[in-house]
């Protein structure tokens, strides 16, 4: 059997855990999440400063590049607890495309935009395709050469996360038949590239970019030769963050079912005494813990060859699991409450059901184990 | 006690690995249990005795219990060390489950001066073999409700009743015995006692118990006018129910101070994806179904969950929620999971999966089949896993009582 994994828990890594859970409970009650839902915006821009004041956009990068050199293990408890209290805002893309960079960009885009990252430039990651599965390598946008030397782009990429707003969007293209990235800024885009889509988490500001007229520098291409490898980082990534949110809002909605559960009163007693709803509910708990658990294995081991994609994949999987079952129980279990718009039940239950469309699902992730393991 | 030296304990690791290594015998000649639950033959019974006693005399079990009981008086790294060389090498069980693993570290807590003198070291070298009277034929998970009777009389209480799914009870010397003294009191927790009861004596019959597998392991409990003595209170009288709780917590391991080694071996993920692994239908691995890869997938996941749990408890931040939260479940997660396991090996057999134990032609000669029917005594024993719900939603998540 390949080695899975296993936990390991660095100082850097609680001291972010115990800042993060003050300040997004703080700064992100329900009802500011509510609110900002309803803002054009989706989020806080004094809370997006907090953040780069606090130095979190920076966490990951290097500090030859203006950050603190840690990685995304240290990343990890913040997500987590961005998660728990359903915040919004562009941190995940912004690191994630920080990231990209990191291990795909050329020296000089290092040099220019990660300390502007770190800074508080906000950014988005173009990677999705609607009639495209999860593979990395699917990618049906194009990028080609013009005389000149700069590239022009066609296609569509969809659930481009808080795109109006981003000083830097990565896009993935196919370039000479193979998979490249490439950095977009507003300025590169014809007018009404964006489209704001319609999408099941209220929190999130997602577009569609159309690519179609896009003309680019061609130092504004990472390098290609490693374009997989990045293409493959950036998905466990971005998977690993997913976790890290799903998990942190598996606890949420499992407290929130409970505080219910433990006040409500039916035919003479506090509902939670019932075990039709105390046995599921452990359940959920349990499933909880276990994603949590594989959460902080897969943040130890993210950098370990092999064992760093197992454990990912496993706690992608495993939060998939745990998140969907928690939030489908938390609306039951509210009851005719929890059919309406006010119980938060739903806002668990629509957010888990857009991690789980975005970069592989439950049942994805386990093919992808069954490959790497037998 | 608490400080350990490294070049201590990595010497201590090296002996114990190479003790492992030379002592341990692959095969008896017969089945042997995969848990002390299943122990239903003498020729079993005596060799994991001797067994027992070896590794006891050897010094790699009871390591870190105080030298003056038979222990070894070391930190508890170095029993963890040889507990992890005794897994190495595939080491049998170790037989006196109930002793080393509940009551042992019940009296080391709570006993007396003279019981910690009588017992313990009986226990440790196997001589004593202890069991369980805590369930009866009409009260099982709801132990509070116990009806046997125990009443003084000068120096001694006079026993009467009957206990069920005593394993062991055949061989055992002495049972811990969770007795009604007082038939009156208002709450009915506060009327039981708990006692060391010897089982060698006039007025208790033992009688066998099949089980579902076909085997026996256990058997029921009859006493009629039998004899405890008073000295072998826990507790005092009428404090029994608390005794007996945190004899439970010693047996569902929430609680450390056992004397170590492992008393069951019962097949883990991996057992099972080396079956899949060398399984095959209609002349193709079955792995090859998508189906049987996605299952198998999801258990190697959740074994794997477990073993994090385990590491996470050391850390107190990852805990810091719920601190009893992964204790108080593990027993629920681990025991039901394993029934499933079990149950999934079964049907990764194929046409195979209709036979049993001694079937020439059956996988394994039937083990999956009987691991399984065997899976339920953990998922029923020590509390049913409908109880450990219980537990786990009102002890860890604050939910009222049902």
């Amino acid at each position: 059997m390949k080695d899975l994994g296993r936990i390991g828990f660095s100082e850097d890594q609680a001291t972010l855990l115990e800042v993060a859970t003050d300040f997004c409970q703080r700064r992100s009650p329900v009802a500011t999440v509510r609110r900002l839902m309803e803002d054009e915006a989706g989020h806080d821009p004094a809370v997006w400063a907090e953040l780069g004041d606090l130095g979190w956009l920076g966490v990951a990068i290097p500090e030859a590049f203006g950050g603190s050199g840690l990685g995304l293990a240290e990343v990890v408890p913040l997500v987590e607890q961005m998660g728990r209290r359903l915040m919004a805002g562009p941190f995940v893309s912004t690191t994630l495309v920080a990231q990209a960079l990191v291990a795909g960009g050329t020296e000089d885009q290092k040099r220019e935009v990660l300390p502007r990252i770190a800074a508080g430039e906000a950014a988005s990651l173009a990677l999705a395709e609607l009639d495209t599965d999860w593979e990395t390598d699917s990618i049906a946008c194009a990028a080609s050469r013009l005389p000149d030397g700069r590239l022009t782009l066609s296609g569509r990429k969809v659930l481009v996360t808080d795109a109006a707003e981003a000083r830097w969007i990565l896009v993935s293209v196919r370039l000479d038949g193979a998979p490249a990235l490439v950095l977009l800024t507003p300025e590169d885009l014809p007018v009404d590239a964006l489209r704001r889509e319609t999408v099941i988490d209220g929190t999130r500001r997602s577009f569609a970019l159309t690519l179609d007229g896009s003309v680019l520098a061609s130092d504004r291409l990472l390098d290609p030769d490693r374009a997989r490898a990045t293409l493959e980082h950036i998905h466990l990534a971005a998977n690993l963050l997913a976790a890290a949110d799903m998990v942190g809002g598996t606890q949420a909605c499992i407290d929130y079912t409970l505080d219910y559960l433990r006040t409500r009163t039916q035919f003479g007693k506090v509902i939670g005494s019932y075990q039709a709803l105390k046995h599921p509910i452990v359940d959920a708990y349990t499933r909880y813990e276990q994603a949590r658990s594989h959460l902080y294995s897969a943040a130890h081991c993210f950098n370990e060859q092999g064992t760093g994609e197992i454990a990912v994949r496993m706690a992608k999987a495993a939060a998939d699991v745990a998140y969907s079952f928690a939030a489908d129980r938390a609306i039951q279990f509210h009851g005719g409450f929890g059919f309406t718009w006010d119980c938060d039940a739903q806002l668990y239950r629509r957010r888990a059901i857009w991690h789980a469309a975005q970069f592989g699902d439950a049942g994805f992730h386990r093919k992808k184990l069954a490959r790497l393991l037998f | 006690m608490s400080t350990v030296d490294p070049k201590d304990l990595a010497a201590f690791s090296e002996q114990a690995d190479a003790w492992f290594a030379e002592n341990v015998v692959r095969d008896p000649g017969f089945m042997l249990p995969l848990t002390f639950m299943e122990v239903g033959t003498d020729p079993q019974f005596h060799f994991l005795r001797d067994w027992q006693n070896k590794v006891w005399e050897a010094g790699y079990l009871g390591a870190a219990w105080p030298k003056a009981y038979g222990g070894g008086g070391l930190p508890q790294a170095f029993q963890n060390a040889a507990t992890r060389a005794m897994r190495k090498h595939h080491g049998p069980i170790m037989l006196n489950a109930i002793g080393l693993n509940w009551a042992g570290p019940l009296l080391l807590e709570m006993g007396t001066e003279a019981q910690k003198e009588t017992y313990l070291k009986g226990i440790l070298s196997a001589e004593d073999i202890w069991c369980q009277g805590f369930s009866e034929p009409g009260h099982g998970s709801d132990l509070g409700s116990a009806q046997t009777r125990a009443v003084r009389t000068g120096d001694h209480y006079v026993v009467n009743g009957s206990k069920i799914w005593t394993t062991l009870g055949r061989y055992a010397r002495y049972m811990i015995l969770l007795a009604r003294t007082d038939p009156s009191t208002e709450r009915k927790y506060d009327g039981l006692s708990f006692f060391l009861m010897p089982m060698k004596a006039p007025g208790i019959e033992t009688v066998p118990i099949r089980k579902l597998t076909g085997e026996h392991g256990f058997t029921q409990t009859f006493f009629t006018d039998a004899k405890a003595p008073a000295e072998g209170l826990v507790g005092p009288e009428g404090g029994g129910w608390k005794v007996a709780m945190r004899t439970l917590e010693y047996e569902r391991g929430a609680r450390g101070g056992q004397a170590g080694g492992y008393v069951s071996v019962g097949a883990n993920a991996f057992d099972v994806f080396d079956l899949a692994q060398r399984t095959r239908r209609g002349g193709r691995p079955v792995l090859e179904d998508p189906q049987v890869a996605d299952e198998m997938v999801g258990y190697l996941m959740e074994i794997q969950a477990l073993t994090l749990n385990g590491q996470r408890t050391q850390v107190p931040e990852l805990i810091a929620d719920r601190p009893q939260g992964i204790p108080l479940a593990s027993k629920l997660m681990g025991t039901e999971m394993s029934r499933r396991l079990n149950d999934f090996a079964v049907r990764l057999t194929g046409v195979r999966g209709a036979y049993y134990v001694d079937e020439p032609e059956a996988a394994d000669n039937g083990l999956w089949a009987r691991n399984y029917l065997n899976a339920f005594s953990a998922t029923i024993g020590g509390g049913t896993s409908q109880v450990q719900a219980n537990i786990v939603g009102e002890h860890v998540l604050g939910l009222p009582k049902s």
